[in-house]
């Protein structure tokens, strides 16, 4: 156990007191490096620049759009699949996959070969119904982005879901169903408390993740139209202005953020960890 | 659920999760599809979707270019040399936490899980730095250290959730059957355990493979894999349709094959045996 | 050989002393049955004779010879654990053969000892499945063949049976009963079931809270039981203890009474009594019937088909021979 341990530990702590060391400092490598130090300015200025709120606001709508969009169709999906029919197993196969296409891929495709105003595809839908097609990226890049990343994370909240379902014991339904309750009464009563857990997992990992979205921004947008998230924007900071102070109080202020995030799920598992 | 179902019912459940299944799978059909046609044919209005000339150009274009097979192989190295790495640390730390479990041993997971949470844009410049200042900036073996502290935490809670399921009565019965320490591990623990250290194995290969933050950041040339290969498309003088799919289809292509076996791995690595 | 002696036993897990000092000693070729309610330490103390626990302190022998320290495995003892432990990855044939190959014996003598347990118990048609493709009682089979074949000095088995259904665990009682006379090896069996015990056991531990309370065969501790415990323990359904005045008029702080040995008559006798729920086995019927001045309903035993009802009156008289008289700490009076 010990060296699993110690690796882990040096390589959280190390990273995090540099960051939180150069957080402190006026730090620009290409203006003459550490000017010295400032105290909490970095944090200060962090927050009051003109691109911090548009960020926040940013990044708020896509992590909130893409759990909306996976959880309410994700939940509709497992419900679909926990359905009998032929060829069960493809449909979950055809479903999980987008999973596992690398971010990179994933937002690529989706930008020249859907987005695409001349030859995407879905110029051509918009074009066939006689519309003007849409310049997805420009136009609303916000929402471009919460299709693309929804697009890959959806496969995840519905194999969770679908998980919990399946381990919803059917008794429980046929007990529900003998004591009157309609297929709806059924779902808000029974499958949705039951599912309740398993949603709230979905919320806290997924929120974890997509705080963290990186690829996705980097090869479609590159940031620019409205679409910069706090974890771009320090990026920018930190390695394309080399601004590393700032970027580095920007680092503390989403480790912090994440781990309000972490500790709810960590109290989840936790519980589980006792049984 | 046992009661039986009109063939009617199963019909249209059927073609509903068809219809459903195909939709959200057509992004990578598409990109397949494509990768088989000619330039034109590609932007070809209105699309053409199953009858073209099928082409394997596409690839050999791919190949020549842009010295896939370089990429690939970073790829391979990173993903493959990280995950087994961090299995190697990660079995005897799980092995401890679950048949020798303390008091610490519940904080310890957790803690792990938390430096899993740590947004890695939080440590991207010291990182950075560091990585300079040893000289391993673009470097293969830099980045499957650190893809293995990435997953390690996920590793060695896969393993605990397999081992803790092996029950402790096998080994007392080994125990009592004559076995020594070497034998109980060899005979009985070992070949139990092997489905659960294949399953992480995959699972931890896939995200590897995946990952895009490090893979980005932290290489150009020589150390970059797939992930990065692919970014480098986005450029304008990229955008080839056919080609674009072809490079798309080689990167996602493996590692779809082994999503495929992994899809029950999958719920109980990434939600840390929070859900069964 | 398999004369088993513990000596001021002890066993503590942290603060909690879970056997308090304990002796006993089990004779070569017994077959002997800790009871006791749950809780009471009876897989403990097996644990303990089996090595896979180290006593706190006291001193084990194993024919003689100090076996405090030895690790199980070299103590010659085999254990069949209530699930099973089989090993999922090997057939059955490498289960009954693991602990031969433990103990690097050569291949021909191995399958000759694995053909004859398997003979033995049954197994012959299932050498090649894997413990998945079993029934519950074929598993247990496989657990006996893997503790047979090494013709250990004595065989500890933890509650075996409580994983099968009702019909087996008469069948793999038998069988376990049938080994035993077979053998002749020494076998320590725990177990909640009544039947069981008083059935298999030559000898009968009762253990309460880590003590045991009595020591000795079925029908002794059926017809005296050193005290309250195990009168109460033993039988069913339960002697019938009544405290009060009416045990005072016996001389004792507490009478025992079988449920066989209430006389019922709607005439006359003892006690006054109006009949409640009324179980029919067929051959016997249970009536429980509360009486005046008793606070618990006496369960009586009757033999075959008796006309009482619900509600109907009866007078009960206990048969003064099989009366158990027991002092106010619970022990039985001479
Ligand atoms: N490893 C342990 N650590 C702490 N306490 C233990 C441990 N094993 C058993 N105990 C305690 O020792 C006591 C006796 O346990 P034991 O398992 O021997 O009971 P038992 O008589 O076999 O019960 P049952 O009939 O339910 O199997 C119990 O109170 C139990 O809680
Ligand atoms: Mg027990």
């Amino acid at each position: 156990m010990a060296p699993a341990v110690f690796l882990l530990l040096v390589w959280m702590l190390v990273p995090l007191c540099m960051t939180l060391w150069f957080s402190l400092r006026d730090y620009r490598p290409l203006r003459g490096g550490d000017l010295g130090f400032v105290g909490l300015e970095n944090f200060a200025r962090f927050v009051s620049s003109s691109s911090f709120w548009p960020a926040v606001l940013t990044t708020v709508l896509i992590v909130g759009g893409v759990l909306l969009v996976s959880i309410i169709f994700g939940v509709l999906l497992a419900m679909l699949l926990d359905q009998p029919m032929w060829g069960q197993g493809i449909v979950r196969i055809l479903v999980i996959a987008p999973f596992f296409v690398m971010p990179t891929v994933s937002a690529l495709v989706w930008k020249n070969m859907f987005m695409d105003p001349t030859n995407g595809v879905f110029a051509h839908i918009w074009r066939a119904f006689g519309a003007d097609p849409v310049v997805w990226l420009t136009d609303v890049p916000i929402l471009s982005l919460i299709l693309i990343i929804s697009w890959q994370w959806l496969p995840f909240a519905t194999l969770i879901l679908l998980t919990a379902f399946q381990s919803l014991d059917s008794e429980q339904l046929e007990a529900a169903e003998m004591d009157g309750a309609n297929p709806l009464a059924r779902f808000f009563f029974i499958a949705l408390p039951h599912l309740s857990r398993a949603i709230t997992i979905v919320i806290l990992i997924q929120t974890i993740f997509l705080l963290a979205v990186f690829a996705e921004i980097f090869v479609t947008t590159g940031g620019a139209f409205g679409t910069r998230t706090l974890t771009y924007l320090i990026y920018q900071r930190v390695l394309e202005s080399q601004n590393v102070g700032l970027g580095s109080a920007g680092g503390v202020y989403a480790i912090i953020l994440a781990n309000i995030v972490a500790l709810f799920l960590m109290r989840i598992v936790g519980k589980n960890l006792d049984r | 659920m046992a009661r039986a179902v009109t063939t009617q019912r199963k019909a249209l459940n059927t073609a509903v999760a068809w219809t459903v299944g195909l939709l959200i799978f057509f992004p990578i059909l598409w990109t397949v599809l494509t990768s088989f046609k000619t330039e034109a044919e590609a932007i070809a209005n209105p699309p053409v979707i199953l009858f073209f000339d099928w082409t394997l150009e596409n690839y050999g274009v791919v190949q020549e270019r842009s010295n896939y097979m370089r990429f690939l192989w970073n790829s391979v190295i990173i993903a493959g040399g990280s995950t087994l790495l961090g299995v190697l640390i990660a079995v005897p730390a799980a092995w401890s936490m679950a048949f020798v479990p303390s008091k610490r041993t519940k904080d310890i997971l957790l803690w792990m899980l938390s430096t899993k949470m740590l947004p890695a844009v939080g440590v991207l410049y010291p990182i950075y730095l560091l990585c300079i200042q040893l000289g391993v900036l673009d470097n293969r073996v830099a980045l499957v250290v650190i893809l293995m502290l990435i997953n390690l935490p996920i590793i060695v809670w896969m393993l605990y959730t397999y081992f803790r399921e092996i029950p402790g009565e096998i080994l007392e019965a080994a125990r009592m059957d004559g076995a020594g320490l070497k034998e109980e591990l060899l005979y009985v623990l070992t070949p139990m355990a092997v489905p659960g250290i294949a399953s992480t194995i995959l699972l931890n290969f896939i995200l590897a493979w995946n990952e895009a933050f490090w893979t980005l950041n932290l290489t150009s040339v020589d150390a970059a894999p797939l992930t990065a290969f692919i970014a480098s498309y986005s450029s304008p003088e990229g955008l080839f349709f056919a080609k674009l799919s072809a490079a798309s289809t080689m990167a996602i292509a493996p590692i779809l094959i082994l999503g495929w076996f992994s899809q029950k791995q999958l719920v109980r690595g990434l939600t840390f045996g929070a859900v069964k | 050989m398999g004369r088993i002696t513990l000596d001021k036993v002890r066993k503590s897990f942290g603060e909690v002393e879970v056997i308090p000092p304990l002796d006993l000693t089990i004779e070569d070729g017994e077959f002997v049955v800790f009871v006791g309610p749950s809780g009471c330490g009876k897989s403990t103390l097996l644990r303990l004779i089996a090595g896979l626990e180290d006593v706190s302190g006291g001193e084990i022998r194993i024919d003689g010879q100090d076996a405090t320290m030895v690790p199980p495995a070299k103590r010659g003892l085999a254990m069949v654990f209530q699930s099973y432990a089989l090993y999922p990855h090997m057939s059955v044939r490498k289960n009954i053969a693991f602990p031969l190959r433990m103990a690097k014996m050569d291949a021909a003598e191995q399958e000759r000892r694995v053909k004859a347990a398997a003979d033995v118990l049954n197994l012959t048609d299932y050498l090649d499945r894997r413990p998945g493709q079993l029934s519950g009682g074929q598993r247990q089979r496989v657990a006996i063949g893997r503790a047979i074949v090494r013709e250990p000095a004595a065989f500890l088995f933890d509650e075996p049976l409580s994983n099968l259904d009702a019909a087996l665990r008469v069948g793999m009682r038998l069988e376990i009963s049938e080994l035993h006379k077979r053998l002749k090896t020494t076998m320590i069996y725990v177990t909640h079931d009544q039947v069981e015990a008083m059935t298999m056991a030559d000898k009968i531990v009762v253990l309460r809270a880590g003590h045991i309370e009595q020591v000795g065969s079925p029908l002794e501790l059926y017809r005296n039981p050193r005290n309250v415990f195990v009168a109460g323990f033993i039988g069913s359904p339960k002697m019938n203890l009544v405290d009060g005045p009416i045990a005072a008029s016996h001389d004792a702080a507490t009478i025992g009474i079988r449920p066989e040995h209430i006389r019922v008559s709607d005439e006359a006798g003892d006690w006054l009594g109006k009949v409640g729920v009324s179980e029919h086995l067929g051959s016997d019927t249970f009536f429980h019937v509360t009486c005046e001045g008793i606070s618990e309903p006496l369960t009586v035993r009757v033999g075959g088909e008796v006309d009482l009802r619900y509600g109907d009156k009866v007078w009960l008289s206990p048969d003064p021979d099989h009366l158990h008289r027991f002092d106010d700490k619970g022990l039985r009076i001479a």
